[in-house]
């Protein structure tokens, strides 16, 4: 009989693909609010990542499980300011697409 | 336990502050905030004396993850020096052209107490949340000019950035974490230094170094730095260029210099190209450049170059050098950030061509941007040219390559600020009217110049101080 087991190597290899997809839509993606997803995806595998070192490394504090929680909350702040900023500049510019910001050279 | 808050007072202090000064903005009327201002630099100059007043006071909160020593202490003191100057020098822009904002002040008080924390932290989380705080602080201000395009774009452009930077560094963190067990970063140590690297480590450092070279705008993570730079109302683009850079290269110090000491050979080499690529590139590109906030910008890139330059060696006299060089470069880069903020204010312009004759319509102005130029270039008797002695005196022996490239490059940095100087005082101006410097902006550009001059001249208490400092960051 086939059994599965999940070890910490699983983890790290999806939290490894996550943050992979995540980085590459950052720096594809043309949309603004995509971009902002995109890092939240980044974050995420992190947060994968942060809790799965917490149950097979250090399974008796909870070190990883605390980071994460300040991950979460640090990242909701984050894109609630980035939301703000992608609000105004539609009601400047009425687009959030990237490629149309080009007052400065990106 | 109840732990000993007297350690922190300071950062309590701009914590209530911050808070003081953005509920005085409510509650007073529109047409009396100016002096909302003035409260908040005098504040901003009584936790300087507060973290002064502690200056022996060193210990460790929180069993370990928050460290107040020397190294911080004098972090705290260049970012409360420069928030201060900064304040000073933006009272007149804020009015003009953010509409007298009360927010401003207490944001960038918020963002100065991010840097406080970051100079402290010893584990990862604190570290985070202070930079964190910082970075969003920042990307506020940037934006702050909300109905300007221009300043909108370079916060949208910061925001995704900046989130995407912190994602890398997280990585890294996370990776560290999951190899040694630990996120206080003296515990790091200890660990890393008894065990052989692994290549998942490596792989941490990498993402490490990545995620910091963002935030000290080393090359080749440096491209959003003259957008922003250019995009940003002036003053906050001082803060930025000054704070930011120098409590990321707190926490360089501390990761590396601390965590990763053990494996030390592992990434030596890898700043030390960091150092040299950002030195040529910062330099190089900084010359064809039109608008003054840009050729800051690239200047500023150089800078980081020169402060990672330090770092290499992992030694106590390469902190110094870091500690006496952020010292200084606070005082050279508000000075000529504030003449371009004082000048668009005037002038509404911010092309190097405009500023032709600034030497007959402000001889002061003229004054404190060439004085501010040539200490970055590190001509002699300027405070540049002290601290980038003590930078390449600690890599002479093993990295006498890097050491040739940052002299060399120093030279070419002397052409772009030459340039600068020349249109200033050779060109006849177009519009001859006298520039009129009110009495807070002439307050900073004269304690800009002074230190800069001073600290030239005659280095050895402030050298003394740095020394004490970076000795104090090797007790531990």
């Amino acid at each position: 009989m086939l059994t599965l087991s999940v070890s910490l190597h699983h983890y790290l290899i999806l939290a490894a693909v996550l943050f992979g997809i995540g980085l590459f839509g950052v720096l594809t993606k043309r949309n603004a609010v995509a971009v902002l997803i995109c890092i939240e995806l980044m974050l995420n595998a992190i947060n994968i990542n942060l809790l799965a070192f917490n149950k097979y490394i250090t399974p008796n504090d909870f070190i990883g499980q605390i980071f994460s929680i300040f991950v979460i909350t640090v990242a909701a702040a984050e894109v609630g300011v980035g939301l703000a900023i992608v609000i105004a500049i539609y009601r400047n510019k009425l687009s959030v697409n990237l490629d149309e910001f080009d007052w400065l050279k990106w | 336990m109840i732990p000993d808050l007297s350690l922190i007072v300071p950062e309590l202090a701009m914590a209530v502050l911050g808070l003081m000064v953005l509920i005085f903005g409510l509650i007073i009327p529109r047409g009396s905030r100016h002096g909302l201002g003035w409260f908040a630099a005098l504040a901003l100059l009584g936790v300087t004396g507060l973290v002064l007043a502690g200056w022996n006071n060193g210990g460790n909160l929180y069993g370990n993850l928050y460290v107040v020593d020397q190294f911080s202490q004098f972090f705290k003191i260049t970012f409360l020096l420069a928030a201060f100057l900064v304040v000073l020098g933006s009272m007149r822009y804020v009015d003009r052209h953010l509409g007298g904002q009360s927010e401003y002040y207490s944001i960038l008080i918020f963002a100065t107490l991010g840097m406080m924390v970051m100079s402290s932290a010893n584990d990862f989380m604190t570290m985070y949340l202070g930079l964190e705080l910082m970075t969003i602080s920042f990307i506020i201000l940037v934006c702050f000019r909300r109905l300007e395009a221009k300043s909108l774009e370079s916060g949208m452009k910061y925001v995704l950035l900046a989130g995407m930077s912190s994602a890398v560094l997280l990585y890294g963190l996370s990776l560290v974490y999951g190899i040694t067990g630990t996120v206080v970063i003296s515990e790091v140590g200890k660990i890393l230094a008894m065990r052989a690297p692994l290549p998942l480590l490596m792989l941490g450092v990498v993402m490490l170094v990545a995620g910091l070279g963002f935030k000290i705008s080393a090359v080749p993570f440096h491209m959003w730095s003259p957008d922003i730079y250019e995009g940003a109302p002036t003053p906050i683009t001082a803060f930025l260029a000054v704070g930011s850079k120098a409590a990321s290269f707190a926490i360089l110090i501390r990761i590396f210099v601390v965590g990763m000491f053990g494996i030390s050979l592992n990434w030596e080499l890898l700043l030390a190209i960091l150092a040299a690529v950002t030195i040529i590139v910062g330099n190089l590109v900084a010359i064809p450049q039109t608008n003054i906030k840009r050729l800051l910008a690239y200047s500023s890139i150089a800078q980081a170059g020169y402060i990672l330059v330090g770092l290499v060696t992992a030694s106590q006299d390469g902190v110094k050098g870091v500690l006496f060089y952020a010292f200084l470069y606070v005082f050279a880069t508000v000075g000529a950030f504030t003449v371009a903020s004082h000048f668009y204010n005037v002038t509404g312009s911010d092309e190097i061509k405009d500023y032709a004759g600034l030497a007959q319509r402000s001889p002061l102005m003229a004054a404190v941007m060439v004085v501010a130029m040539l200490s970055m270039a590190g001509i002699p008797p300027l405070a540049g040219f002290v601290g980038k002695f003590y930078l390449f005196m600690t890599i002479v022996e093993n990295y006498l390559w890097l050491a040739f490239i940052g002299l060399i490059m120093s030279m070419v940095s002397v052409y772009y600020y030459l340039r600068v100087a020349l249109v200033m005082y050779r060109n006849d101006p177009l519009d001859s009217t006298p520039i009129a410097v009110s009495a807070p902006v002439t307050v900073t550009l004269v304690v800009a110049m002074a230190v800069t001059l001073f600290l030239g001249i005659y280095p050895g208490p402030v050298a003394e101080v740095v020394n004490n400092a970076a000795h104090s960051f090797f007790m531990h």
